[in-house]
């Protein structure tokens, strides 16, 4: 039992640290808001270089063999900057994913080119009417002696627009092996059919819903070999949620910092806010809640390749605690700057959108304590 | 960074297992689940500390040199999660945990060995007297005052919330000895015998109907000056040392966990009618279970930290504050889980020899009376606002 940090991973976050503290200003942030790409293609080039692109990717492939607890130190850093690079989408996600379901080729084909920044990747799973039921896709797949066709709607499509290759999950219908299996594709973003609507997101970067009318594939575009993906998309997904906790850390971090410095400064009835009690314990639970997500966003990454029920419950748990800890902290961020707080003038509100956004992604708190609740049941049971 | 435990520590962990599964009676496992109070009656306890003892555990704490088994944080925290897991009896920890660290680091040769050895072997059974009736969280203006009479001092006054005074062959206790500049200064801390004449001990019913407190009265009381440990005023910094050992030992989700074990059982149980077919319940449990989570992740960074010789700082106020919070949170859980059977009161103690027949499954007996004395954690040891008060100046600088 050892949770202190290796060498390697103290120079990651400090790294990591230094970058975004150099880089990533208010005015940064404030351009790439703006920009309809919604990030900076020359910092994604600057993560390449630093080999973050390949972290989490093996060594075979190019990457660096690293694991949730690096991928956690680098978000960690990434929120405390509100870093708005497609991060997750293509390296969280799109990487675990192809890692984890295709073929050898396939992750040959990939891998190394997410690794040097060369390829972007997004994953279109939930549905509107899913919700947040990672088991429920209507999206379909149709084999025909062509190819494949996907027709469907996906919705929340993190960093679609940007992306180059978009992994849509559909059900499988080709007459083969079990029915209900959902296959994963590579769809590329050029592919006749694909309608991609993208949006500004609430906190950074854009989003995109997606609308497939016959897509026509190739059917090397299937990862792996159309076994059912649930268990790989739920694995990634749980992995994902670790790494959005560990990002929602930073941004609570931040969000902490600025507050107390805001309290100490500012007077009201002819002495800092900070000199009242009541404000001084407001605080201390900010400090105590944010230490707090910071536990379980370790703890999840930490188990984020334990067997699946007790992975997931870690994933839930964290992304449930996470998220009634971020809002808040964020709520009383907002709070304790007063008006000012409610305004585009400062900075808070572009974190708390961010908070509210994670708590949004992948189901919130009830639904992650209800999962929680339903994957402990399932373990008594068996 | 590894969350698991290595060979070692496996085979120290086995090495638990197997002493407490030959130690641990069915007498004792039940009077523990059965006492709602926060340590067991030292017949219970003071067995369990005997058979520590016995196996060079008596004092998981202490240095070697006093009987310590010399563990590694890594070690304790296995220890007392076993223990916790187990439901071993709750040892008094006014003795092996409070002032025995404070004899071993300030206390004189002849103290040491005569108080540590007593301590260990469970001969001598120890009250603390901090509190005062106008000195609560405010500490340092306590009033209770020993006046010089040659080698003696002369003690006048009282405290309160003194947990098994009733018991207690021995307390150790802050008095004043003089009146300094600042209200902590002039304080001294000194071991008397309980049973030295002009004591009387009144005792006091918390609201889930135990007597585990009392108040402490001081007429005259005459103490050796040799019973004073360290400096003449310099009580208050001991007495302080003494408290991080109170707050900080940092070891309580597996309890915790336990308890909220026990609660979920009944909740599945016909018992309650499955209380946790309600998603209310089944959820609430979840976030208690959660909570639990995050706090055990957090003793086991604190410990880490610990293993590699730094020091954790002020988050010792926040295992303080979380643990008495979830606590709180898991017998708030009992209550809405039993159901109707929250409505009976049962007055007689011990709940495990009672001379007749429960209006409740035996389970339950204790669910009530928990909530209620439960509301004392977030009291004793510094109240919930002082740790706040605490965390505020410690970790944020204000």
């Amino acid at each position: 039992m050892d949770l202190n940090l290796s060498d390697e991973q103290r120079l990651l976050r400090e790294s990591a640290e230094r970058f975004v503290a150099e880089s990533y200003d208010a005015d940064h942030r404030r351009n790439a808001a703006n920009d309809p790409l919604g990030f900076s293609p020359a910092v994604w080039k600057q993560f390449a270089e630093l080999g973050w692109l390949a972290l989490p990717i093996p060594e075979e492939f190019d990457g660096l063999g690293g694991g949730p607890v690096e991928i956690g130190i680098l978000m960690e850093a990434f929120g405390r900057g509100l870093v708005s690079e497609p991060y997750i989408a293509t390296v969280v996600l799109g990487a675990a994913l192809i890692e984890k379901c295709g073929s050898i080729a396939q992750r040959q084909a990939s891998l190394p080119k997410i690794a040097d920044g060369s390829l972007k990747l997004a994953f279109a799973h939930s549905e509107r009417a899913a919700r947040f039921d990672l088991a429920k896709v209507t999206t379909s797949a149709n084999k025909t002696a062509h190819g494949w066709y996907l027709s469907g709607s996906k919705i929340a499509v993190l960093d679609g627009h940007a992306a180059d290759e978009i992994i849509v999950s559909a059900h499988l219908h080709d007459h083969q092996g079990p029915s209900g299996r959902i296959g994963l594709f590579l769809v590329p973003a050029t592919a006749q059919g694909l309608v991609i609507s993208d949006y500004p997101r609430l906190g950074g970067g854009r989003a995109c819903n997606i609308e497939l009318s016959d897509v026509q594939l190739p059917e090397d575009t299937l990862l792996g070999d159309g076994k059912d993906a649930l268990p790989a998309i739920e694995w990634a997904v749980d992995r994902t949620m670790a790494a959005l906790g560990a990002e929602t850390v930073g941004i609570m971090q931040t969000l902490l910092d600025t507050t107390l410095d805001y309290t100490k400064i500012r007077k009201q009835f002819g002495r800092p806010l900070s000199a009242n009690q009541v404000i001084r314990h407001r605080l201390a639970d900010m400090a105590i809640q944010a230490d707090e997500a910071r536990s379980m966003a370790l703890r999840a990454a930490l188990k984020a390749d334990n067997p699946p029920v007790e992975r997931a419950r870690a994933a839930s748990a964290a992304k449930a605690k996470i998220g009634k800890c971020a809002r808040f902290v964020g709520e009383q961020s907002i709070q304790l700057h007063g008006g000012m707080g409610v305004t585009e003038e400062l900075e808070v509100g572009a974190y708390f959108k961010r908070l509210v956004a994670f708590d949004t992604l992948f189901g919130g708190t009830a639904h992650h304590y209800s999962r929680h609740a339903q994957l402990g049941r399932t373990t008594k049971a068996a | 960074m590894d969350l698991s435990f290595n060979a070692e520590e496996r085979a120290f962990q086995s090495e638990v297992r197997g002493f407490i599964a030959k130690n641990l009676t069915d007498e004792m496992k039940r009077a523990t689940a059965l006492t709602p109070s926060v340590f067991s009656d030292p017949d219970i306890g003071m067995a369990w500390q005997r058979a520590l003892h016995k196996q060079g555990w008596g004092a998981p704490g202490w240095p070697v040199d006093h009987g310590g088994p010399s563990w590694t944080p890594a070690q304790r925290w296995i220890f007392e999660s076993e223990c916790a897991r187990a439901g071993v009896p709750n040892v008094n920890v006014m003795g092996v945990k409070m002032v025995g660290p404070v004899i071993i680091g300030f206390g004189s040769p002849e103290q040491k060995n005569f108080y540590l050895p007593r301590i260990l072997s469970g001969e001598d059974y120890w009250c603390q007297g901090y509190s005062e009736p106008g000195s609560g969280s405010d500490l340092s203006s306590l009033k209770t005052r020993a006046v010089r009479d040659g080698d003696d001092y002369i003690i006048n006054g009282t405290k309160i919330w003194t947990t098994h005074a009733h018991h207690a062959n021995r307390m150790f206790a802050l008095v004043r000895t003089s009146d300094g500049a600042r209200q902590q200064d002039g304080i001294s801390f000194i071991l008397i015998d309980m049973k030295t004449p002009g004591i009387t001990i009144r005792p006091i019913l918390t609201i889930g109907g135990d007597h585990e407190v009392n108040q402490v009265f001081f007429d005259d009381v005459r103490v050796p000056v040799a019973n004073r440990v360290g400096d003449e005023g310099k009580g208050w910094t001991y007495g302080k040392y003494l408290l991080e050992f109170e707050r900080g030992a940092g070891i309580a989700s597996a309890k915790l966990r336990e308890g909220l074990r026990a609660i979920t059982e009944l909740a599945e149980s016909d018992l309650t009618g499955r209380a946790i077919d309600s998603p209310d319940i089944a959820s609430r449990i979840s976030e208690v279970e959660v909570d639990i989570d995050a706090l055990e992740m957090t003793e086991l960074r604190v410990l880490s930290a610990l293993q590699t010789g730094q020091n954790p700082g002020a988050v010792s106020s926040i295992l303080k504050l979380r643990n008495s919070e979830i606590r709180q949170a898991v017998t708030r859980l009992g209550v809405d889980v039993i159901g109707h059977d929250a409505l009976a009161v049962e007055p007689m103690r011990p709940l495990y020899k009672l001379n007749h027949e429960p209006t409740m499954p035996e389970d339950m007996l204790t669910v009530v009376p928990e909530y209620l004395n439960g509301r004392a954690y977030t009291i004793f040891g510094g109240t919930s606002e002082i740790q706040r008060d605490i965390i505020a100046k410690m970790m944020l600088g204000i």
